[in-house]
């Protein structure tokens, strides 16, 4: 995809789609290297699918026959001399500890690598579309680190749906000021 | 034009054609491949230079008439095999997208 954060935001949804209750997006850039890690507790799975699940003829989709994120993903940090590596606990056979683990590396300096791009409004994209599910945001970048946690969020709203127009809003604002 | 009339022309070489009879209207090229899933019209010819499995995914998916790899890039016998059972055509071309592109626009 042009950008990374497109990367997230398809990754994230599949987390999503596995019934995560929490669902880690954590960029950490050092020197030449960015790990993207999405970590969910969504049901996993089993260790057939996990073989074909960087085949891109394999998808969750019922309404076509070929899934594009993760051979996605893959391919771009693999063209950046990186790699992607997945590992899952399926829900049948680790009933408390279940869910899907996604790291991909990618090399900044390499000249195939994607830029990161608008990772704010895919967060908020995210949240928006999927108000009853948590999510963890970190990104760190040498000194800077850049935090959202749903979780904390939920705490001080009570009852006030997270994808409220003034709770998104402000979601992006409180964002981009730790980006400043 | 066919998939195999033009596979057959000096300029390209077949690289498997598992529907020789598919008709080819307009053209499409990119290397990104988000980017042409979405954008490749169903029947185009597309050029690229990527050559891993994707690219097959990508063509099913925009229904592209085939697939010509430019620049002379090579594909692994995995792609090939499951081209075939895809039902997708990849043609080589020696020269560089441009030439395939002017080429095409003369014999389309």
């Amino acid at each position: 995809m042009k950008e990374l954060s497109l990367n997230i935001l398809d990754i994230a949804e599949n987390s999503v789609k596995a019934k995560a209750t929490l669902t880690e997006i954590k960029i950490v850039e050092e020197g030449d290297k960015l790990t993207l890690t999405i970590k969910d507790d969504g049901c996993g799975m089993t260790d057939e699918i996990l073989k074909t699940v960087t085949n891109p003829f394999y998808t969750t989709r019922t309404t076509r026959k070929v899934g594009m994120g993760l051979p996605l993903l893959k391919l771009e940090a693999e063209l950046t001399g990186g790699n992607l590596s997945i590992s899952s606990k399926h829900i049948s056979e680790y009933p408390d500890e279940h869910g899907t683990v996604v790291t991909a590396v990618f090399h900044k300096n390499h000249i195939d690598c994607t830029p990161l791009g608008d990772v704010v409004a895919s967060i908020t994209t995210l949240i928006q579309g999927h108000p009853d599910t948590d999510f963890l945001f970190v990104h760190k970048k040498e000194e800077r680190e850049v935090l959202l946690d749903t979780r904390e969020l939920r705490g001080v709203l009570g009852d006030v749906p997270l994808n409220t127009y003034d709770v998104i809003k402000w979601i992006e604002e409180y964002l981009n000021e730790q980006y400043i | 034009m066919t998939v195999k009339a033009l596979a057959d022309l000096e300029l390209f070489t077949p690289i498997i054609l598992s529907e020789p009879e598919r008709d080819i209207s307009g053209v499409y090229i990119g290397d990104l491949l988000s980017w042409v899933m979405g954008r490749a019209e169903s029947g185009n010819a597309w050029i690229t230079i990527m050559s891993n499995l994707n690219i097959l995914a990508v063509a099913s998916l925009a229904d592209t008439s085939c697939i010509i790899l430019a620049e002379g890039v090579k594909v692994e016998e995995e792609v090939i095999e499951t081209a075939k059972q895809k039902n997708i055509n990849i043609i080589s071309a020696q020269c560089s997208i441009y030439d395939t592109a002017v080429f095409l626009s003369q014999v389309l």
